[in-house]
């Protein structure tokens, strides 16, 4: 068991260390003067601003020094948590930016990320064969999770937000009140929780269902069910067997998703102005603020690595041969 | 067995409903455009037109023809799928071959790598990239694209190669002198060509998926239409408030309706391939 998370943790060390040296890599070795290029996206007219900007910006980036020196400063200032300062909210620090976003991303990744998997799997393993059920309700599987998580974010906006006017389809809460404890604030947090969180659960409930839908059908294949089935085992208990086998994929699967749910979310935050990490990603954007750009990227790539460490420990917990050492799958 | 397989995939209602709709928006895609004798963002018509006869799918708050943009979106689509799928595939195979056919240490060097990929979210990694280096056009986005996302891909061929290559056909290859990349191109592919073509029609359709969340971000190609910046400009001009359905249901309509008959597909090919699935 400890060969097993071992080796993970230095997968994730190494992918951290790529992911950093990436971020690093992409401003300086790309075609053209990054220092320039920002100089002339940010049109400033007056020629003394300009100089200051640019003296502002080469210092940043430190291109006066030698590669590797301005390679190990990076580190260290990485290290520091110096992520640099936003040019879009000029001048507080990324760091500052990206910690007052990261709880509403936080807080609509989570919970639909676990209620989408622990439904989505409970009801695949109880469609799975079960002829009806396959035939009517899981096409519908396949409809949602081929749905772009920002249409379906639209088309729920439209619908329950403008056309019947149920929720609010922009920010986190009403645009009267200031973030406090009280109830009328949470209220209006939940109201403004729940569109961005139904349309996350919704695509990622779909790609559970039939995923866990199509483990179910290969488990009761397998010898293992046969032989519980000739010696009159009962259906449930045969059921419940397949169950603990085909999760341990979804467990995996989970972790394999996790890019592609916190992708659904950055495009979900966008659609409903929700002022979480995908909110900053296209102020950034829009701004042309790099830094708060390549900030927001550390922070998703370290926040996945930790989500996957998490998961390799449930599966420690849930596969009993990874921690005898015989393997397993993963 | 050649017949078995065509007998099995005529009969399989989830291939043929899969493959259909494929076929019909491939259609539209390619036949579509030569009714209009303008391009898709050409101010046309009057701005906000609900559907009618003239414009079927309506008009854009600037008046452009939203059916027009939408078969012209089909196209980008679809070629940023294919691309996208074909080089994640292609690299896929290459390292999963390689992995899992040398094994030793080139097998844990590729490993690493594909693990090292694998976790690194994708489209995070692809807004990254975009936002500096300015991707304009669908081929430069379907390059990014299939670079990032052959990871799982690898990951299984590399475990089918794996199982395979101790196989006394592949043995026999072996010692008769066949060199390593025809082993693997003769003797082991055509073994999991059933397998490989299933792959690649899911980096496809992930391939679709990714590009529509580019391109809705903002960060897709400039030089062309796609479903995708289809949906960024209907969100961007405030379609939703106004009203302008039919501005911004189509375009995700068809990237679901067809990412959904890919994926659909692509259980019906398993089922075909694989007698033990199929419904009985």
């Amino acid at each position: 068991m400890r060969r097993y998370l071992g080796r993970k943790l230095l997968i994730y060390g190494l992918t951290f260390f790529v992911a950093v040296t990436v971020n690093w890599m992409i401003p300086r070795f790309m075609p053209g003067d990054p220092v320039s290029s920002m100089l002339s996206r940010a049109n400033v007219a007056q020629p003394a601003a300009v100089e200051a900007m640019r003296a502002h910006y080469t210092a940043m980036f430190g291109f006066d020094l030698p590669l590797w020196r301005q390679y190990l400063n990076f580190w260290g200032a990485l290290l520091q948590g110096d992520l640099g300062i936003s040019i879009w909210l000029f001048p507080t620090p990324v760091s500052d930016v990206i910690v007052r976003a990261v709880p509403y991303t936080l807080g609509l990744l989570i919970p639909s990320i676990l209620l989408s998997w622990f439904a989505g799997n409970r009801f695949g393993a109880f469609a799975a064969r079960r002829k009806w059920l396959d035939n009517t309700v899981l096409p519908f599987g396949y409809v949602l999770t081929a749905t772009p998580y920002m249409w379906l974010a639209i088309l729920l906006a439209w619908a329950l937000g403008i056309v019947a006017g149920v929720f609010p389809v922009a920010g986190a809460y009403g645009f009267d009140l200031r973030p406090s404890w009280s109830w009328t604030f949470i209220g209006s947090l939940a109201q403004h929780w729940f569109l961005p969180f139904a349309s996350l659960f919704l695509v990622a409930f779909g790609g559970w269902a039939i995923g866990m839908r199509n483990m179910i059908i290969y488990e009761l294949e397998a010898d293992y069910v046969n032989y519980l089935r000739a010696l009159g085992a009962p259906a449930r208990l045969v059921r419940r067997y397949a169950f603990r086998n085909a999760i341990l994929p979804q467990v995996t699967g989970l972790a394999l998703q996790l890019g592609v749910l916190v992708a659904g979310a950055l495009v979900t935050e966008i659609v409903f102005s929700y002022p979480g990490l995908g909110h900053l990603i296209l102020q950034a954007i829009q701004n042309q603020d790099f830094f708060l750009l390549q900030g927001t990227f550390l922070f998703i790539v370290i926040g996945v690595l930790i989500a996957n460490f998490v998961i390799d420990v449930a599966y420690v917990l849930v596969d009993p041969r990874t921690r005898t050492g015989m393997g397993g799958a993963a | 067995m050649r017949n078995e397989a065509l007998h099995f995939a005529l009969r399989n209602r989830k291939l043929v409903v899969g493959t259909v709709v494929i076929l019909v928006f491939l259609v539209a895609g390619l036949v579509g455009p030569l009714m209009f004798d303008y391009g898709p963002n050409e101010y046309v018509g009057p701005p906000m037109a609900p559907p009618s006869g003239e414009f079927w799918l309506g008009t854009t708050t600037f008046g452009q023809d939203v059916f027009a943009q939408f078969l012209y979106g089909l196209r980008a689509t679809f070629l940023v799928g294919a691309l996208g799928g074909v080089l994640a595939a292609a690299v896929g195979m290459v390292v999963g071959f390689v992995a899992g056919y040398r094994g030793g240490w080139i097998d844990e060097l590729l490993n690493m790598l594909t693990n090292i990929v694998l976790v690194l979210p994708a489209l995070v990694v692809l807004l990254i990239v975009n936002a500096y280096l300015g991707v304009r056009s669908i081929g430069v986005q379907a390059l990014f694209i299939g670079l990032t996302s052959w990871p799982w891909a690898a990951r299984a061929i590399r475990a089918q190669t794996f199982s395979l290559r101790s196989r006394e056909f592949v043995d026999l290859a072996r010692l008769s002198g066949v060199r390593t990349p025809k082993i693997i191109l003769r003797e082991i592919a055509p073994n999991m060509s059933s397998y490989l073509f299933l792959t690649f029609i899911l980096l496809f359709g992930s391939a679709i998926l990714i590009a529509a969340s580019l391109d809705f971000i903002g960060l897709g190609p400039t030089d062309s239409v796609s479903l995708g910046l289809m949906l960024n400009n209907a969100a961007r001009w405030s379609a939703l408030q106004l009203g302008l359905w039919w501005w911004f249901i189509p375009p995700g309509a068809g990237i679901t309706a067809i990412v959904g008959a890919l994926y659909v597909m692509n259980v019906g090919l398993d089922e075909v391939f694989n007698p033990k699935l199929r419904e009985m």
